[in-house]
């Protein structure tokens, strides 16, 4: 096994996996077979599987979705990519109003067990059409999981508890990590949805984070640390479930929160948390809380206008300043 | 058709056409809440495509979809309780009229954002395909759903991976109170389209439920055979308005009288006639359909209503509805 392994290696390594482990697991998508994708994302699957598992189709985001979830209602593990997450609009029906639904409305008769994954958020200039977060589209339809992994070995373990999933999973990978490497995932590698990670401890103040805010989350920690303050980390992972368990323990032992998420402040998944803690554990708090969120402005395309708008490593150092001063 | 079987087809649309009217009678009693959209003469349709089908084909339909639940297996008494919200509905009042499946018997679902199921279909198609079975998909949906940019990324995704797939548009001249010829580029908004993705584009008398069997057969077959999808364009009429608030004053009452006579029962009843079946055999088919359907309204109005806390069951496949920890 390679020592290490980079996140754009990881999506393709976590999807061929299961490919090898369960013969239910289709893909398909624009660009994915033969090319590997334009993210490089399912490099090697064509190869391996073959055309009968792996699907290259026409620019038809709606067809893409909607023969995934036909499929997946009648024996399939099909795993979607919708080329940048973006375009999720193109295909929001199946999303908003197919997919979540259709279990419930009709009295659990039918299940859908599929992946959409896509390639999510900003950092690399490719403007507003191509860059927005929009994990939290997904977090205000009841009936979608949604995954957002941060390392290489969480996008394999959590790409195996997606395909394995029998409910609908929306997958978002990060642009700005796929170059990122981290340490491989060994076999059989599976984290469960739902399952936040504490990555960093500490005891003056939580930052609770998901994807590229990570990393982030991580710089702003280690500058704060040279400032004598101490920054628990929580990488979240998934939006739904949400696990608030561990970002309320981690309050219990710092008293102080702060949300760091690329989305647009307005509506934003750091609000659901922040909505949480005030409802359930506001008795462990010791100062206001924080988000540190993007603007509510589409995103500009040249880096120093970029930068204004999501979250910096110094953004998250001024609140965190401010919340331990008060 | 031999005429026993045309016979059983005849008494299937006549069970749907008394549900729908029982349906209707049931909603001005004030017992089916929300809205229902009548398919009573479209009933050929559903019947005569299922009599061309396999017990393992895939139905996807839309929210006027009451006769494609009933001609694939679902009860009476079970469409009208879910219409009536009560515990024993289809989908345990969870779906209502718009949304009617029974899965158990390939009936994948009632969609009501109009054209959404199409790719649907091609989904299970493709998946038949995968697992290597030889079932095949049907999409049932309107003239109305053919301006949908889904019908049009479905075809050619079908047609492109040759999917076992037929695509059946229920042309019955209206979209919602629109004629469809007000707002579509074709004189046949579904057939005419079908060059266009290289796929056999087809017109039949959706009232004759002979000539429907005949044509779904005949395109099921080449679907088996691995030579991909089809589009089958059904002219037919809606006896009722477009849903329960709409008393289709729109229609010129000319062409209301015209379909009136082009009746799918009648045509059938003729049919049977013709075959030599007898007005006495043909009459206790109605007699049965009736007590049927009657039995069903009285079953559906005793059963209880769903325990509220259902409310809280079912999105997620462990049961629940919880989304965090
Ligand atoms: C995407 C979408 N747009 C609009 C509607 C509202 N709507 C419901 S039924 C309907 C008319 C559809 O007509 P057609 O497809 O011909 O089917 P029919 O009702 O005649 O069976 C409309 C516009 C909808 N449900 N979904």
């Amino acid at each position: 096994m390679a020592d290490v392994i980079s996140y754009r290696e990881a999506v393709a390594e976590g999807i061929a996996r299961e490919m090898r482990r369960d013969p239910s697991v289709v893909c398909l998508g624009e660009d994915i077979g033969a090319a590997g994708g334009v993210f490089k994302t399912t490099v090697g699957l064509f190869k391996e599987f073959g055309p009968e598992r792996v699907w290259d189709t026409p620019i038809s985001e709606q067809a893409i979705v909607g023969a995934a979830m036909g499929a997946a209602m009648t024996g399939m593990r099909p795993v979607a990519e919708i080329m940048f997450s973006d375009f999720l609009a193109c295909c929001w029906d199946y999303l908003a109003n197919e997919i979540p639904k259709v279990r419930y409305m009709t009295g659990g008769q039918v299940t859908v067990p599929l992946v959409v994954r896509t390639a999510n958020g900003g950092g690399l200039g490719f403007g507003a059409q191509h860059s927005q977060a929009t994990e939290n589209w997904a977090l205000t339809v009841p009936g979608l999981k949604i995954a957002a992994p941060a390392t290489p070995a969480d996008v394999i373990g959590m790409m195996a508890a997606a395909i394995r999933s029998d409910d609908p999973v929306v997958f978002f990978e990060h642009k700005a990590l796929l170059a990122a490497k981290g340490a491989p995932a060994p076999p059989d590698h599976v984290v469960e949805l739902g399952r936040a990670a504490v990555v960093r401890e500490g005891a003056d103040v939580t930052l609770v984070a998901l994807a590229s805010m990570v990393p982030l989350a991580l710089k702003a920690a280690d500058l704060l640390s040279g400032e004598g303050i101490e920054a628990e980390v929580i990488d979240l992972r998934c939006l739904v479930p949400l696990d608030m368990s561990t970002v309320l323990a981690s309050l219990g032992r710092t008293s102080r929160l702060v949300t760091v998420e690329e989305n647009p402040y307005q509506g934003g998944w750091g609000a659901t948390v922040v909505s949480v803690v005030a409802d359930e554990g506001f008795g462990l708090l010791d100062a206001p809380v924080r988000r540190v969120a993007g603007e509510c402005v589409p995103l500009p395309f040249a880096d120093a206008l970029e930068e204004r708008v999501i979250p910096t490593v110094d953004k998250v150092v001024t609140a965190v300043r401010t919340l331990t001063a008060y | 058709m031999e005429p026993a079987e045309l016979l059983a087809a005849y008494e299937r649309m006549t069970v749907i056409r008394r549900t729908e009217k029982a349906a209707h009678d049931l909603f001005l009693q004030g017992l089916v809440k929300g809205t229902t959209h009548l398919a009573a003469g479209h009933e050929a349709i559903a019947v005569g495509a299922s009599a061309a089908l396999r017990p393992d084909d895939y139905v996807f339909a839309t929210y006027r979809g009451h006769h494609h639940a009933l001609a694939r297996g679902a009860t009476p008494e079970e469409c009208l309780a879910e219409l009536m919200s009560r515990a024993t509905g289809l989908c345990g009042a969870k779906g209502g009229s718009m949304h009617l499946t029974k899965a158990s018997t390939g009936m994948l679902g009632s969609y009501a954002i109009v054209g959404s199921h199409l790719p649907m279909a091609a989904g299970a198609a493709w998946s038949a395909r995968l697992r290597g079975t030889d079932q095949i998909a049907v999409a049932f949906f309107g003239d109305g759903a053919t301006n949908i940019g889904a019908f049009h990324e479905a075809l050619n995704l079908a047609a492109v991976w040759k999917l076992p797939v037929l695509f059946v548009c229920e042309n019955n001249l209206y979209m919602e109170y629109t004629p469809i010829a007000d707002v579509t580029a074709v004189p046949r908004p579904a057939a005419d389209r079908a060059p266009a993705y290289g796929i056999p584009g087809e017109v039949v008398d959706g009232n004759d439920v002979l000539a429907v069997e005949e044509a779904v057969a005949r395109f099921a077959a080449r679907a088996r055979a691995g030579d991909g999808p089809a589009l089958l364009e059904a002219l037919t009429y809606r006896h009722f308005g477009h849903s329960r608030s709409d008393p289709a004053t729109y229609r010129p009452a000319e062409e209301v009288e015209r379909w009136l006579k082009h009746d799918p029962l009648d045509l059938a009843r003729g049919r049977l006639v013709e075959m030599g079946v007898s007005e006495a055999v043909i009459g206790e088919a109605d007699d049965r359909a009736t007590s049927l359907v009657q039995k069903a309204v009285e079953a559906a109005k005793a059963a209880p209503a769903p325990d509220p806390d259902e409310a809280l069951t079912g999105v997620w496949t462990d049961g629940g509805a919880a989304w965090r920890t």
